[in-house]
């Protein structure tokens, strides 16, 4: 049991069927198609893609919400395996989960106290006070102070970033090793995001947690994590330390992105953007080969549309899956 | 194309609602003027009053309005003046137009897009209006980037990208002075998001449109910008040059705002503001934003008046009275 990675993502793959009338098959949505990752214990990492490519699937299967078609993943060196519910409380008590929907994530009738202690109940923690003590270090750690002015009351009387706060409590309130988060700025004003995240990141540096960053929103991974992972179309296309990809980002779909988003510049006005045409690719019937090839600047015909291309291996441990790049690594 | 050279211009314009609670001041005292063929963005946190403002100007009122008053000047034009059914029959869509929120997904998706689109431009159905209005539908789809064929198409049949460029082209097919854009790409994808700020940039250069641009993603709002307004809990609390607001923003509110969005291209700390904009039901008569400003003193308890802290640039902050 040997092993300083904390969490192996290998080949996974999580298909949804199509049906018809209910039991007619006709189709699949290949949601995560072939997605491989590591990640160490304390380190954070974001996932960023487009709204639709599979990003949220991704999570849930990594925290065994959602069977996997194929691949599997390990934590702390053991397999997942969601068929023993034993094995699945075990690593539910070890990986915490911050959803998507911050206002659909708190149970309306329960006080701020109840929701942040369900879990510790459920796990077993018997002794009251130690409940106790950990609800309110986990709302000092979220700076909702003073403790008892927030303790008891319910969710609608909390603005939308203090329940986002209480959904990031409850998912740290175990100690886990792991978080992770789906979105969990992003339904938040621009104003509070920052603030968010960076409680999220002192948790991860105090606690050695390590947090799996879910976002749409390139411009705030730079504040939170050491690597980015993008995703297009059920597929990481690209992964590397933040500055790196920031600087020299090597997919052309990475590149787009990274030209699509606007700096709060007033200079903006006099220039155009040089943005590929075109829609995210239908899971359910994905483009041949490369999945970004219809859209793509640097298409090769013959090659693209052909074969997909797996994951070159350059400088600084950057992997790009893309056939520019085919013998540099 | 010609258009006239007077600008559209809103004076103490005044929107609140009756709820069980109490009212809801939702535009308060608001003045702002704008030239022709300028775009003005207005940026402000969720709930501040953006759209509320944006549905004063084209009078798209909800039943519950408990009071609306002040002026509105479209080309020397006082729009307050013209009665529901004038406003409705010469105005709302005509000379002025607004693309609401979320509003790609109004769209009738068993009617066929070029129904819907020549729409605002029917008056009484005969056939040759109708073939003039579709020559003119034409013209704005390619305006908008949409291959001529989508006018035969069903809506439910168009990705998100195109059904938020046909309703812009629907917005344009009157050809208006000024159209109000709520929040226009915040439900699209990135790339398609980008695309769609690209066609918005070249139809204000080449045709010259006069356009408000509502939206909370200040980052964004630079792409388009000529003009800038901040809203904070119902009032603009500084409108200027949107190179002013962007470099030099001086509300501390609007600093505070601006330090907090995010830059790719350089590592700079960013900053937010703690604690929550006032409710609008019964706003302090304090400066609005006194109870989060670092820079509060005695006078904040007072609220401040608009100041013009150099020609075009106003701010409501006593720091600089
Ligand atoms: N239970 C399901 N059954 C069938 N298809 C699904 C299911 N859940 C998700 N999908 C599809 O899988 C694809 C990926 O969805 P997912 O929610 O993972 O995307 P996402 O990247 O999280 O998007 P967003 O940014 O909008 O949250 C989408 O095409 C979605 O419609
Ligand atoms: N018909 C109504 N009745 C009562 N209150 C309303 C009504 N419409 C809007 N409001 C309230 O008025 C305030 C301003 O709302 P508005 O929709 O203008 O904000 P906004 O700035 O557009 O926000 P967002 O960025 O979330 O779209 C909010 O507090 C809102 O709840
Ligand atoms: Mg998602
Ligand atoms: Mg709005």
């Amino acid at each position: 049991m040997e092993n300083k990675e904390l969490l192996e993502v290998e080949n996974l793959q999580t298909y949804f069927t199509l049906r018809k009338w209910g039991f007619l098959r006709v189709g699949e949505v290949k949601a995560v198609d072939g997605v491989d990752f590591e990640l160490k214990k304390g380190e954070a990492v974001s996932i960023v893609g487009e709204s639709g490519c599979g990003k949220s699937t991704l999570a849930k299967t990594i925290l065994g919400l959602v069977e996997p078609t194929g691949g599997q993943v390990n934590f702390n060196g053991k397999t997942l395996d969601i068929s023993d519910k034993k094995h699945l409380d075990w690593y539910r008590s070890k990986v915490g989960y911050i959803q998507q929907d911050p206002y659909g994530a708190l149970p309306p009738f329960m006080t701020v106290r109840r929701i942040l202690e369900e879990p510790m109940v459920i796990n077993g923690i018997k002794d009251e006070k130690e409940r106790e003590k950990r609800i309110h270090r986990a709302l000092e750690d979220l700076k909702m102070t003073p403790v008892n002015e927030f303790i008891n009351k319910f969710p609608h009387m909390l603005s939308g970033g203090q329940q986002q706060r209480i959904v990031i409590a409850r998912s740290k309130i175990l100690d886990p090793g792991l978080i992770v988060a789906d979105e969990p700025v992003s339904m938040l004003d621009p104003s509070v995001r920052v603030e968010i995240l960076e409680l999220l990141k002192k948790l991860q540096d105090d606690y050695e947690m390590a947090v799996v960053y879910i976002t749409h929103d390139l411009s705030t991974v730079r504040y939170f994590s050491e690597r980015i992972f993008v995703m297009y179309g059920g597929k990481l296309i690209e992964k590397g330390p933040v500055e790196k990809i920031l600087r020299e980002a090597k997919h052309p779909y990475t590149k787009a992105l990274l030209e699509a988003i606007s700096d709060p510049d007033p200079e903006n006005v006099k220039t155009f953007k040089k943005v590929p045409p075109g829609e995210p690719p239908s899971l359910a019937n994905p483009p041949s080969g490369c999945r970004f090839h219809p859209r793509c600047p640097d298409f090769m015909e013959g090659k693209c549309e052909v074969e997909v291309p797996p994951e070159f291996i350059l400088e600084d441990d950057q992997r790009v899956s893309c056939w520019l790049y085919e013998g540099e690594d | 194309m010609t258009r006239n050279n007077e600008q559209f211009r809103v004076e103490n314009l005044y929107l609140s609602f009756s709820t069980k609670r109490g009212i809801v001041q939702a535009v308060e005292n608001v003045s702002f003027s704008l030239p022709r063929g300028k775009t003005m963005v207005l940026v402000g946190e969720s709930g501040c009053g953006k759209t509320s403002l944006g549905r004063a100007i084209l009078r798209l009122l909800p039943r519950n309005v408990k009071e609306y008053r002040g002026n509105v000047f479209l080309n020397g034009q006082d729009l307050m003046q013209l009665s529901n059914e004038k406003f409705r029959r010469e105005v709302r869509w005509k000379k002025a137009a607004m693309v609401p929120q979320a509003a790609m997904n109004s769209l009738n998706p068993v009617i066929k897009v070029s129904e819907q689109v020549i729409e605002p431009l029917l008056r009484r159905e005969t056939k040759r209006e109708k073939a003039g209005a579709m020559k003119r539908a034409e013209e704005v789809f390619k305006l908008v980037g949409v291959p001529l064929d989508f006018l035969e198409r069903y809506p439910f049949e168009l990705s998100g990208g195109m059904r938020q460029r046909v309703i812009l082209a629907m917005a344009l097919i009157t050809n208006p002075d000024i159209v109000v854009l709520d929040e226009p790409t915040s439900a699209l994808d990135l790339l398609t998001q980008a695309n769609i700020m690209n066609v918005l940039k070249r139809i204000k250069q080449e045709e010259g449109y006069t356009f408000i641009l509502i939206t909370h993603d200040i980052a964004t709002s630079s792409e388009l910008a000529d003009l800038a307004g901040i809203m904070y809990a119902g009032q603009l609390v500084e409108f200027s040059e949107a190179y002013d607001l962007f470099r030099e923003p001086l509300h501390p509110y609007s600093q505070k705002l601006m330090a907090s969005v995010p830059s790719l291209k350089e590592e700079k700390k960013l900053e937010y503001l703690p604690g929550q904009p006032p409710s609008l039901l019964e706003p302090p008569r304090t400066c609005r934003f006194a109870e989060r400003c670092p820079e509060r003193f005695e006078r904040c308890d007072e609220e401040p008046p608009m100041v013009e802290v150099k020609e075009g640039h106003q701010v409501k902050c006593w720091l600089y009275k």
